[in-house]
């Protein structure tokens, strides 16, 4: 089989998903994929295997004396409340996590077919689906996330709620645009030829090639996810003072910093940080590899 | 004569976007005069060749044919069936009779799916046979489209082609359902030079084996005088001339079409060429020139050309030319 | 002596799968005045080579080796400095996609005051402008368009604006990258014509890039034929028209219909062109040649001087 060098005005469009091998091959996206995998790969599993790592209990308070810095015993120090820093890092991103999948789950679930149909179906149910989107989308996340958060309460379940619903038309832009660009190729065309019927069009033959910039917006979904969970913490929506978490040591890290006890905030923040990164990277990586302009 | 597909009266007129301002300042609308008043009938076992340059509105008068636009007004009849009246369901089935061969035969096929089940699919979607059945045909058609062993071919995806494959893909895909009729919109236009003879010797094959008839859509005379049976010359939506490939060919009639052949490159260096290359471009469609489309440009010009429009008539036996000084050469 | 001599050229492509050779070791020769028809299929090499001439081969592309003169210039290895001088001045260049290679958001006037004004800044604007204007007539556009955008010009006379634009600093040579292929047929054949024309009145050295032997023979005085990066036969027009010696040039000119000629049978090359990431041993064209024998699956052929004319093939070489 010989392989034709493309005209630069040929459509190159999606190709598959690589396989893990194939991925460093594609140079620096494939590298940003792998990396950025490995390091939420390796935070996962940190935080799963937390409870047989950790050296103490991560709420326990008083196993050290109060706010000690970094040491042989304690690592990571300790904070006001005498709870070793180490053990509530290794545990501190189990609410994330929860948070970040859940809101992807729901916007995944919402959003995916609300973008679908209203750009297929065009008229009056896309103009009514874009109104309620871009009135969304023209508050500023974080904000809206907030206000929702404080209607909801605290909790996991309606943290991932706050964050989806801002999230939402993110998906539905995307996919709106990816559609009504498909919509118009010939292969779609070649399908009416055949005969298929609107359904089969839809989800065999334009589904599939809008599906990877569905998982790009996705990855940047958990990304923002994480920090948002972080910030709504931060601000008191969170959750109850006894989970270990991340955004809450955020929160005292802060007040307690003019004391000069900067390892309460700075060893979360770094997860944090580390977290949000590691999906960006994929993301990024991801958006990278399937945008068609950038294939050679 | 067997009128496989007869086009009457067809017009196609795109109306033309406008700015937000002009909306407002102006209140006419304007249109794209696509295809305007186009008759013609193709015979069964003809290969017609629609041919014209951008603007011409053949592309669009062939996606008429196959109902994959719907005309402004006008009708099309294909064995007596007036298209019109297909819808839903009865217009799904009947797509089974005509099918359409892509120019781009990359963009005409989706990424994600391999080629076999892209054939495989025109089966499936018209419920032809049992599941294992299609995937018999399929490896059959894949094999006499020149794509031998099937097993090569069935599970690539189409970036694992060269062009040339794709292009016997797309043709596979559009016989796989047996059709009558097929609409071939620029063929081989993205193929490369060298290998463009077969795949059209791979056409005609196919349609001596599954008696097809034709309608080719080209800009490529030289192309079109080899494949094709019978012309018709479009220009500006209308069509300027038709007839037998020998008579419109050798013996043109209409000026645009003396033009046209007279502005192939050929490639001899000895031929002694007679060059009328009319001046200036192909004008807008959406305001068009009055009475005779083409008068702007033609060196033959007089001033009824630019107030009546002339309509195509029979000037010599099956010849016809919508022209009132049309060339006896 | 030669206004363009290019030795032993090599241009190669490294992608992280395989090193390519997009041209291998051409050689070739323009005296002023002449038209070199360079011809080939998709991925020949035909656009890298007339690009290496201005050292605009994009990367990953990369000049690997051999000789670029133009006149006293050493094109590959000259300053950046030297070579922005070349580009536009020595060397006109006409690009396949007159939409794309004009800015939308600028006049022509302005396409043309800048262009001059990169190589010539004491020109006022006023004199650039009516440099272009003389352009545009000669070219058979009014001079007034010269404060039109492009949207505004139809595909042919844009192209006409690109050859204006290439005109404009009156280069020695002009280098024309299928030129044509995105018009339609008759302003195909007005702007050949054009290029006839302007080849005359201005003793135009024209380098023309195509797949379509037609244009070339009608233009052209040479022609050079290209196959997978490498020259197979470069001729007198009318000589490799006539008696095409490569099998290559053979079977091309049998595909290409002529309507001219009554009852013309085309043929084809089965086959396809080879991967280049992995080319075949000895002579990249043997395995769809219907000529090739054993030296050709060993050696690969060099270019050698028959009948007047240059061939890279075993049948013509008696050793």
């Amino acid at each position: 089989m010989s392989m034709k060098k493309e005209k630069p005005q040929g459509r190159i469009l999606v190709q598959l998903f690589p396989s893990l091998a194939n991925l460093a091959s594609r140079g620096l996206a494939g590298w940003a994929i792998l990396i950025g995998a490995a390091i939420v790969a390796v935070m996962a599993v940190m935080t799963v295997v937390a409870p047989w790592i950790s050296p103490y209990n991560p709420i326990a308070i008083n196993v050290g004396p109060i706010l000690s810095p970094p040491s042989a015993e304690f690592p990571l120090g300790t904070n006001h409340l005498g709870q070793d820093m180490l053990s509530r890092v290794y545990s501190g991103g189990a609410i994330m996590f929860q948070v970040a999948v859940l809101s992807v789950i729901v916007c995944l679930v919402v959003g995916v077919p609300i973008g679908l149909f209203a750009s297929y179906l065009g008229g009056y149910t896309d103009k009514v689906a874009s109104l309620v989107m871009d009135s969304i989308y023209a508050f500023p996340g974080l904000v809206l996330a907030i206000a929702i958060a404080a209607m909801l309460g605290p909790g996991v379940v309606n943290m991932a709620l706050s964050i989806a619903v801002v999230y939402v038309p993110s998906y539905f832009r995307i996919i709106r645009s990816q559609v009504l660009t498909i919509k118009e190729l010939p292969y779609v065309e070649a399908a009416s030829m055949m005969g298929a019927k609107s359904r089969t069009t839809l989800f065999r033959y334009i589904l599939p090639n809008v599906i990877p910039s569905i998982v790009a917006v996705a990855t940047i979904n958990f990304a923002d996810a994480v920090l948002t969970s972080a910030g709504l913490t931060f601000v008191g929506l969170g959750l109850p003072v006894s989970t270990p978490d991340w955004g809450w040591d955020l929160t005292y890290g802060r007040r307690l910093l003019p004391s000069g006890a900067w390892w309460v905030i700075a060893f979360p923040g770094l997860m944090v940080v580390l977290l949000a990164l590691g999906f960006t990277m994929m993301g990024e990586g991801l958006s990278e590899l399937f945008n068609p302009r950038l294939q050679k | 004569m067997d009128n496989l597909l007869t086009a009457t009266n067809l017009r196609k007129y795109f109306p033309v976007e406008k700015g937000f301002l002009d909306r407002l300042l102006t209140s006419q609308k304007s249109f794209v005069h696509a295809v305007d008043d186009v008759s013609f009938s193709v015979n069964r076992g003809d290969i017609l060749g629609l041919v014209g340059e951008s603007g011409s509105g053949k592309s669009t008068t062939g996606r008429l044919c196959l109902k994959l636009i719907e005309p402004t007004s006008g009708s099309i009849m294909f064995e007596g069936v007036d298209l019109a009246k297909l819808h839903g369901e009865e217009l799904r089935r009947f797509r089974k009779n005509m099918q359409l061969i892509f120019q781009d035969a990359m963009a005409s096929l989706s990424p994600r799916i391999k080629v076999g089940d892209a054939i495989k699919h025109a089966l499936s979607f018209q419920g032809v046979g049992t599941a294992s059945e299609q995937t018999e045909r399929t490896r059959a058609i894949l094999e006499r489209v020149g794509l031998k062993p099937w097993s090569n071919f069935y599970d690539r995806y189409p970036h694992q082609l060269s062009g040339g494959q794709r292009q016997r893909v797309v043709i596979a895909r559009a016989l796989v359902l047996d059709p009558k009729f097929v609409v071939a919109d620029e063929p081989i236009a993205m193929v490369d030079v060298s290998v463009r003879a077969q795949i059209l010797e791979l056409m005609l094959e196919l349609k001596k084996e599954f008696d097809l008839t034709y309608l080719f859509i080209t800009h490529d005379l030289a192309m079109a005088n080899y494949v094709c049976h019978s012309i018709a010359i479009m220009y500006l939506g209308k069509i300027v001339e038709t007839g037998s490939k020998e008579d419109v060919f050798s013996r043109p009639l209409h000026p645009y079409t003396l033009a046209l052949l007279s502005s192939i490159p050929v490639p001899d260096p000895k031929a002694k060429l007679e060059r009328i290359i009319p001046k200036g471009e192909i004008p807008s469609p959406i305001n068009p020139p009055t009475g005779c489309r083409f008068h702007p440009r033609c060196p033959y010009a007089e001033s009824i050309c630019s107030e009546r429009e002339p309509q195509l008539e029979e000037i010599k036996p099956h010849h016809y030319a919508a022209c009132f000084f049309p060339r006896h050469s | 002596m030669a206004l363009l001599d290019i030795e032993s050229l090599v241009v190669e492509y490294h992608t992280l799968r395989a090193s390519m050779k997009a041209v291998d070791r051409v050689s070739l020769a323009m005296e002023k005045g002449h038209t070199l028809g360079l011809v080939g299929e998709s991925g020949c090499g035909k656009s890298t080579l007339g690009l290496s001439t201005v050292r605009l081969v994009p990367p990953p592309g990369k000049i690997a080796s051999g000789h670029i003169v133009l006149g006293e210039t050493d094109i590959i290895n000259c300053s950046d400095e030297e070579i922005r001088k070349v580009r536009g001045k020595r060397v006109g260049y006409i690009f396949q996609d007159p939409m794309t290679s004009l800015n939308p958001v600028k006049r022509i006037g302005a396409h043309f005051v800048e262009m001059i004004h990169t190589h010539e800044p004491e020109v006022s604007d006023q004199d650039a402008l009516k440099r272009g204007k003389d352009v545009l007539e000669r070219l058979g556009i009014l001079p007034e368009r010269i404060d039109d955008f492009p949207h505004q010009f139809s595909g042919g006379m844009r192209q006409r604006v690109m050859i204006g634009l290439a005109l404009a600093l009156g280069p020695d040579l002009l280098i024309a990258d299928e030129p044509t292929t995105s018009l339609d047929v008759i302003v195909e054949a007005q702007i050949i014509e054009l290029l006839k024309e302007l080849k005359e009145s201005l003793k135009l050295t024209l380098i023309l890039i195509t797949h379509n032997i037609g244009i070339v023979a009608e233009t052209a005085d040479r022609v050079a034929v290209m196959y997978a990066g490498r020259l197979a036969e470069l001729g007198q027009t009318d000589d490799l028209f006539e008696k095409p010696m490569h099998p290559y040039t053979q079977a091309l000119l049998k595909s290409v219909p002529n309507i001219t000629k009554k009852g013309q049978v085309l043929s084809w090359i089965p086959g396809a062109p080879p991967d280049l990431a992995e080319p075949p041993p000895g002579c990249l064209y043997h395995p769809r040649c219907p000529h090739a024998f054993d030296r050709c699956k060993k050696e690969e052929p060099l270019l050698i001087k028959h009948n007047g004319s240059q061939v890279a093939c075993h049948l013509y070489d008696k050793r």
